[in-house]
């Protein structure tokens, strides 16, 4: 990682401002790096803030959730301090995002065509006619077939794999430097799954973009991301390589999910889960976010938050088991 | 999509079939006939009445009667006023027809003009200062009645101001053109706000609603990370959305406005179909009554009609059902 990081995310705190003055701290000073090219995963159960993070990087945060602290860059640009006008030059064009749910992230009430042309139409600079073609080219590079066709169809008419497939065209369609993808497989079919997330791969290598992949499915992670990093109540609690994260597992959250992923090499009768669920995020305890979850809790980690501790060059983890290992 | 509209239109024509006999079951199930309080003269033979009965064909089985009224009123006869002696029926709906509609499509216009852009504004702005405002707004146009604030109305705006005229449709025959026009939008004003009142509260409470939903839904979030501008995503993405369930309201409203106006044409004394109909009901005035209630239904039907077109134009699920 000695590269100057394509987007490097340092500090950032977003917060929701809820009634009866409760403050959701869904992003909780997080901080992370995407080099060019690079596959990173962040995963984390629902409400770890994973998803808010990416909102966070495209600022697309709505009311009452807001942007308090940290700083966003795109290689040289401060994406944090970026005026909402510039932002729409940037979005779509040098970071684009698919989304979770291919059934409801199209506007049902234009046609396929329609809505990659006027993209390409505004990053572009092409006429009606150019972005036509270059959307049926778009098409036919994500595998739809007959894609002549497919570009005057309406959402509703195509299956959520086929919507996933003009999401990615649509996303690739501007050649950005970063594509983010927000569980981009978790609504499909598993045998559609796959297929995705190779069609997603294959797309990252023949624009030379990176990705962030978002999402709960370490399974997934294992097998595409070059890196990992392991979120829980809006904080980072751990950061490795996919394979040294895999091997060398710290933290009791991380090898809490891997338990619960069924395992050919070994017969159980019975996945791990995870007692409990995450802790509301207007409700964090003082102490370690995962205290009350955690099997190996300390009276340590009830009184204090464990900062993220070096175990070595590439490897950080939250936890006060791991401490000692910390390096200089 | 021609042939949804074909179909659509040809289902009218049964729904046209059942309300034509309802108006027409109606009128016979009123007691009386049109002789029923004429036959004071004692010089006249009651046979005489008899002859005259079964020259009217009143005597005839009542499906024979139907079909002989509907047969007329499908050549556009739909006979003489009993109240206004020697006037056909289609006449006096004709004289009094556009005054009614214009006030409708007026009222239509001020309704929009102000409910749209007002509910939008409110769904942009949600539980701010202004929203609540045009929220009280809201509750105070559904909850007052028509004709109470055409008092009022009338009373500061007529009366204490002077600003608008509190009755008719113009001020006098001696002006034409642009004049006449003006003139009659100046009459048209309170009766045109008061008709609209209620509706504009409504297509204010849908629309901020509707735009509200829409705004948050994943397609909005998907074209701000396009990198699409404010004004692309609130007037292409989210309007054409949001407008959807406005049509339908506005299907139904477009039959409402004309039979919402007998009321307020009544306050206002405004020469309209409204106080034809007020009027043929206090005389008994069977054939306008009938002509009229048939109108009224038709303008529903029309309506609808209207609405399922639009419905089938602007969103694209509608069309291959």
């Amino acid at each position: 990682m000695n590269q100057v990081p394509l987007l490097s995310v340092h500090d950032l705190k977003t917060y929701f401002y809820l009634e009866q003055n409760r403050i959701a701290k869904a992003v909780d000073g997080v901080s992370f790096t995407v080099s060019p090219g690079e596959t990173v995963a962040i995963v984390g159960e629902s409400g770890s803030g994973k998803s808010i993070t990416a909102l966070s990087i495209m600022k697309l945060i709505e009311k009452p959730g807001k942007i308090v602290e940290g700083s966003i860059h795109l290689e040289e640009k401060v994406i944090s301090s970026l005026s909402s006008k510039q932002m729409t030059k940037l979005r779509g064009n040098e970071i684009a995002m698919v989304f979770q749910e291919p059934m409801t992230a199209l506007n049902p009430v234009y046609t396929v065509g329609n809505q990659i042309t006027e993209m390409i139409r505004k990053h572009r600079k092409l006429d009606k006619k150019q972005a036509q073609i270059e959307a049926i080219n778009l098409l036919k590079i994500v595998g739809i077939s007959r894609a002549e066709d497919v570009v005057n169809d309406y959402p509703h008419q195509l299956s959520g794999g086929m919507r996933q497939r003009v999401m990615i065209a649509m996303a690739i369609s501007c050649n950005p430097k970063l594509l983010i993808a927000d569980e981009p497989t978790t609504a499909l079919d598993v045998t559609i799954q796959a297929q995705i997330l190779d069609l997603m791969v294959e797309m990252k290598e023949r624009y030379h973009m990176a990705l962030l992949l978002i999402t709960h499915d370490l399974g997934i992670v294992s097998e595409y991301a070059d890196r990992v990093v392991v979120m829980y109540g809006g904080q980072v609690v751990e950061e490795a390589p996919t394979k040294q994260l895999l091997r060398t597992t710290k933290h009791p959250y991380t090898k809490g999910l891997l338990e619960s992923l069924p395992n050919l090499k070994e017969d159980v009768d019975r996945l791990g889960t995870i007692k409990g669920t995450v802790p509301p995020a207007y409700a964090l305890p003082n102490g370690c976010r995962f205290y009350d979850r955690c099997p190996l809790a300390m009276e340590k980690c009830k009184e204090a938050n464990p900062e993220l501790y070096q175990v070595n060059t590439s490897h950080t983890v939250r936890c006060y088991l791991h401490e000692k290992e910390e390096i200089e | 999509m021609y042939k949804y509209i074909i179909r659509r239109i040809l289902v009218f024509i049964p729904m046209l079939i059942v309300l034509s006999m309802i108006v027409f079951g109606l009128a016979k199930a009123a007691p009386g006939d049109p002789f029923t309080g004429r036959m004071l003269d004692p010089n006249i033979d009651p046979e005489v009445y008899e002859q005259q009965r079964e020259a009217l064909g009143l005597n005839d089985p009542i499906p024979v009667q139907y079909v002989n009224w509907a047969t007329r009123i499908v050549k556009g006869d739909f006979g003489e006023s009993m109240y206004y002696k020697g006037r056909s029926v289609a006449s006096l709906v004709w004289e009094r027809l556009p005054n009614t509609l214009y006030l409708g499509l007026f009222s239509l216009a001020i309704t929009l003009i102000v409910a749209i852009p007002i509910g939008i504004y409110s769904a942009r702005n949600p539980y701010s200062m202004f929203d609540y405002g045009a929220t009280t707004f809201g509750f105070f146009g559904l909850a007052v009645p028509n004709f109470f604030f055409g008092l009022v109305a009338i009373y500061f705006f007529a009366i204490k101001l002077g600003w608008f005229p509190s009755q008719g449709t113009i001020t006098g025959t001696d002006i034409t053109g642009f004049q006449e026009f003006l003139d009659r939008i100046h009459h048209m004003v309170l009766p045109g706000i008061t008709l609209g009142l209620a509706g504009t509260a409504s297509y204010m409470r849908y629309m901020r609603s509707e735009v509200l939903d829409v705004l948050g839904s994943d397609y909005i979030r998907t074209a701000k990370a396009k990198g699409m501008s404010e004004r692309n995503v609130l007037y292409k993405h989210t309007l054409r959305n949001a407008i959807i369930p406005i049509i339908t309201l506005m299907g139904f409203e477009f039959g409402a406005l004309l039979s919402g106006a007998i009321i307020t044409e009544q306050v206002f004394s405004y020469p309209g179909l409204g106080t034809l109909f007020i009027n043929s009901i206090t005389n008994r005035d069977y054939p306008v009554i009938m002509a009229i209630t048939l109108l009224l239904g038709v303008t529903i039907l029309i309506g609808n009609l209207l609405a399922d077109i639009f419905y089938s134009i602007v969103d694209p699920r509608i069309r291959y059902d």
